[in-house]
């Protein structure tokens, strides 16, 4: 597979020492630590090329990485050491070409033009090299120094594709390292030859491209000549005249003011119009520079008025046929194109009017049964360690050493206890529920899920990808809110990130069940009684469902009215997933990253709760004033102040909504022989004792009911908010995704109660 | 005969002949870029249970686009 072949280098003598693949490197990967910097790297590549497992892999970060186009938003950064040089490597946002004016896109074309990498490293799919060259050949254009890295290469070989790497990097003029980045197949080359362009030691040549000789070659080369004779400095010429024609604001902005040439010149210091420099030949040369540019640019009108209407279009498809020779040039084809037929066949299944539905809900329903039944144990298992044994260690630890009272309390019972309690319930379920949900996406099932419910989808006036942030929601809101990074509009993505909170977190689940099964189970015979509460749940889970399609509406219609934009989803071939690597990276990066976020909230929540049990004012604690408080209001709501006073110091973990209410119910209703004591949250297993306490608490069935929806629908939880937070950057998209959930579960569960009376 | 891409049936193979005139800025740029150009071959490889959107056998992948998409391709399509 290692095949490859480079350009000869140009060099003074030479031998097998100069070639590349001689080379005695050692790759240290530097992560983020970019403080010294020989070379940049620009890292280029079309959506789902893999070029997030090409940047990790050398720079040893952990970007997201999946099978699913558009991971990489924003530009990464990221180094490493090899062969004594250290390099920067920029990971540019996927873009499908450079001349669509979509902001990704032009991230990465002005990064390429302007930022004067010393190599542009494209990562192209080999499976879909056709497609892909379309990207290549504009990049071509801009810079020379490009090495192509064809990745995917264990996939086109299962498919039965056969490329000729030897012609290709021929007929592309630059090297061609063929790799599986995944595996870590064919780094090392991919290494040597980076390091062989950033040197010079390898000296790359595109071929120029031919613009034909009709009426649009004669106007390029019109352009490319005044603009060769003006402005020296500028290499590619062409390139830049085929823009202005084709009336390119960006660029036509950049060339006015100076940017381009000064970049071109490579001093971007100075500029042209910089005050201070405006001597009087500062002055005049810039008036100059101004002409020179008014009448390029009137020529580029006039010149573009007497080519085709579709100007655009045939740069496009000029660029597709070139493609498509090159990709016929190179590529053989097998006879049977087996792997296509077997994706075709389970598409066939997966995406049928018959089955396609059945399946999904199947799936998502199995990922989250052996999520919650799974979890019951280790999280069981994690109580018993944290809670019953570390916690009264602990305890006795503070006796010892006589701590005050009011800091054991703050310390241990409040704030260790509380953090104990989130990581013992919400572990488990994401450990299990993250790294099956990141299987099914690398295998490539979720973008089906995406397509076949964009329809609904997109009567909301969302984006069908939102269906995957949703059910990323059942898992945990806050991962949810991440994952809508996948949607590549803006508006859609807000959409997205603000109704996530609809999708039934692991949080709130272990509560449907456990009131579901005290109080809605009980009112049916025994034998009925599992299933009547496994509904239960289940309806409130699938309003949960229904809500964020109305919001999503009405999101739509009002405050993020506006055209549903360009869409485009792209149904990558399924890949056999990588097991263990799933389940390390899906651990890494999603449950740690929540659940570190989780401890820091619960921390402050588990010291306030302890506090307001235990702060007395006139030997009543602030915890019954607040209550006694809230009551008349909560009443309204078919709760009581308990439920809202818990909800309101449980804002940092829903799991923690269920103990808070058992520890007030037994301070304020002074029951004795249940609990730990003022502020110590706990629970109970037996369902009778637990059934009491509430009777005490004098909860009825409505008081279930209205408990159930407005764990459904009320504020996310603070690790939620504060994602939203950093993923917006909004205070008022955050402050919107908090009231309107919360305003609406106070409005629904208010009307419950007033229509329950009536009855 | 000139017919849109939406008229298109399960596994039918048709050629583009150009993109509607009023489908034009970002849209038009980025269905050209995925590919549908003038000359550009394309198979319904996916249907949907919903009938929308659907995906398209486009230069070697499977892109799936809305209704409101391949209304604006006049495409010809292949007798099988």
């Amino acid at each position: 597979m290692n095949n490859s072949t480079t350009i000869l280098p140009k060099t003074k003598n030479s031998g097998c020492e100069n070639c590349p693949q001689a080379r005695d490197g050692h790759l240290k990967r530097l992560g983020i630590n970019l403080d010294k910097t020989d070379f940049v790297i620009a890292l280029a590549g079309n959506p789902n090329v893999g070029k997030s497992t090409v940047f990790n892999a050398l720079t040893g970060l952990n970007q997201h990485t999946g099978n699913w186009p558009g991971k990489t938003v924003t530009r990464a950064e990221g180094g490493f050491q090899y062969a004594g040089a250290n390099y920067k490597m920029v990971d540019l946002p996927g873009a499908y070409s450079l001349i669509s004016k979509s902001a990704d896109e032009e991230i990465a074309r002005n990064f390429i033009l302007f930022g004067k990498p010393d190599v542009t490293l494209i990562v192209v799919d080999a499976t879909r090299l056709e497609r892909n060259l379309n990207l290549v050949l504009q990049i071509l254009e801009i810079t020379d120094k490009v090495v192509i890295c064809l990745n995917l290469m264990d996939e086109a070989e299962r498919m039965g594709l056969k490329i000729d790497i030897r012609s290709l990097s021929r007929d592309l003029g630059v090297p061609v390292i063929s790799t599986v980045a995944r595996y870590r197949k064919g780094l090392k080359e991919l290494l040597n030859t980076l390091s062989a362009v950033a040197t010079g030691e390898l000296v790359t040549k595109p071929k120029v491209r031919s613009y034909g000789n009709g009426k649009f070659s004669r106007a390029i080369k019109s352009i490319s000549t005044r603009l060769k004779n003006e402005f020296p400095e500028i290499e590619n010429t062409n390139w830049l005249s085929e823009r202005l024609l084709d009336e390119d604001e960006d660029i036509i902005a950049s060339l006015k003011s100076g940017e381009l040439l000064d970049h071109a010149r490579g001093d971007v210091e100075y500029s042209q119009f910089d005050a201070e420099k405006l001597t009087k030949d500062g002055i005049d040369l810039a008036l100059n520079y101004q002409n020179e540019v008014d009448v390029i640019q009137k020529e580029a009108t006039k010149l573009r008025m007497g080519l085709a209407v579709n100007f655009h279009d045939e740069l496009v498809e000029n660029h597709f046929t070139e493609a498509a020779k090159i990709a016929s040039h190179c590529i053989t084809y097998p006879d049977v194109k087996k792997r296509l037929y077997f994706d075709q066949a389970l598409d066939k299944i997966v995406t049928s009017k018959t089955w396609g539905f059945p399946i999904m809900f199947l799936l998502l329903a199995l990922v989250l049964w052996i999520t919650i039944t799974g979890a019951n144990y280790p999280s069981k298992f994690l109580a018993f360690l944290l809670l019953d044994n570390v916690h009264p260690l602990l305890k006795d630890l503070s006796a010892q050493i006589h701590l005050p009272f009011w800091l054991d309390g703050v310390l241990i019972d409040g704030m260790y206890l509380a953090t104990a309690w989130v990581i013992s319930v919400m572990l488990p379920p994401m450990a299990i529920f993250f790294p099956l949900f990141t299987l099914l996406e690398d295998f490539g099932f979720l973008p089906r899920v995406a397509y076949n419910l964009d329809k609904i989808f997109r009567k909301a006036g969302a984006h069908g990808k939102q269906a995957l942030t949703m059910s990323m929601g059942f898992g945990c809101n806050a991962a949810g809110v991440v994952a809508t990074r996948i949607i590549d509009s803006p508006r859609e993505r807000l959409i997205a990130i603000i109704t996530n909170n609809f999708a039934l977190c692991n949080g709130r689940w272990p509560t449907q069940i456990l009131i579901a099964s005290l109080f809605i189970g009980s009112l049916v015979p025994s034998y009925l009684a599992g299933l009547i509460s496994s509904a239960a749940v289940i309806f409130v889970a699938v309003l949960g469902i229904f809500l964020t399609f109305v919001v999503s509406w009405l999101l739509s219609r009002t405050v993020l009215r506006g055209e549903s934009s360009a869409f485009s989803l792209e149904l990558p071939p399924y890949r056999p997933p990588r097991f263990w690597f799933t389940i390390y990276t899906s651990l890494i990066d999603r449950t740690v990253f929540v659940l570190w976020r989780a401890i820091i909230f619960a921390l402050p929540a588990g010291a306030l709760i302890w506090l307001v049990s235990n702060i007395d004012l006139n030997g009543i604690s602030l915890a019954e004033y607040l209550v006694t408080w809230m009551d008349p209001f909560a009443i309204l709501l078919g709760l009581n102040g308990i439920i809202l006073l818990a909800y309101i110091v449980a804002i940092p973990a829903n799991e923690i909504v269920i103990p808070t209410i058992l520890m007030l119910t037994v301070q304020l209703s002074g029951i004795t022989g249940i609990g730990e004591g003022s502020g110590v949250i706990f629970e109970l297993d037996n369902q009778t004792d637990l059934m009491h306490l509430f009777e005490a608490g004098g909860w009825t069935l409505l008081t279930a009911v209205n408990l159930m929806i407005f764990s459904l629908i009320h504020n996310p939880c603070s690790t939620t908010l504060y994602t939203i937070y950093k993923e917006t950057r909004s205070l008022k998209w955050t402050t919107i995704s908090g009231l309107l959930p919360l305003l609406m579960g106070l409005i629904i569960t208010f009307l419950i109660t007033q229509a329950w009376g009536l009855f | 005969m000139q017919k849109l891409l939406s008229d298109l049936k399960y596994n039918q193979v048709a050629k583009v002949i150009k993109l509607n005139e009023g489908c034009q800025g970002f849209e038009r740029f980025r269905l050209l870029d995925l590919g549908v150009v003038p000359g550009t071959e394309i198979r319904l490889a996916l249907d949907n249970p919903l009938n929308d959107p659907i995906g398209y056998w486009i230069r070697g992948a499977v892109i799936a686009l809305r209704k409101e998409q391949s209304n604006k391709i006049f495409v010809e399509i292949f007798d099988e």
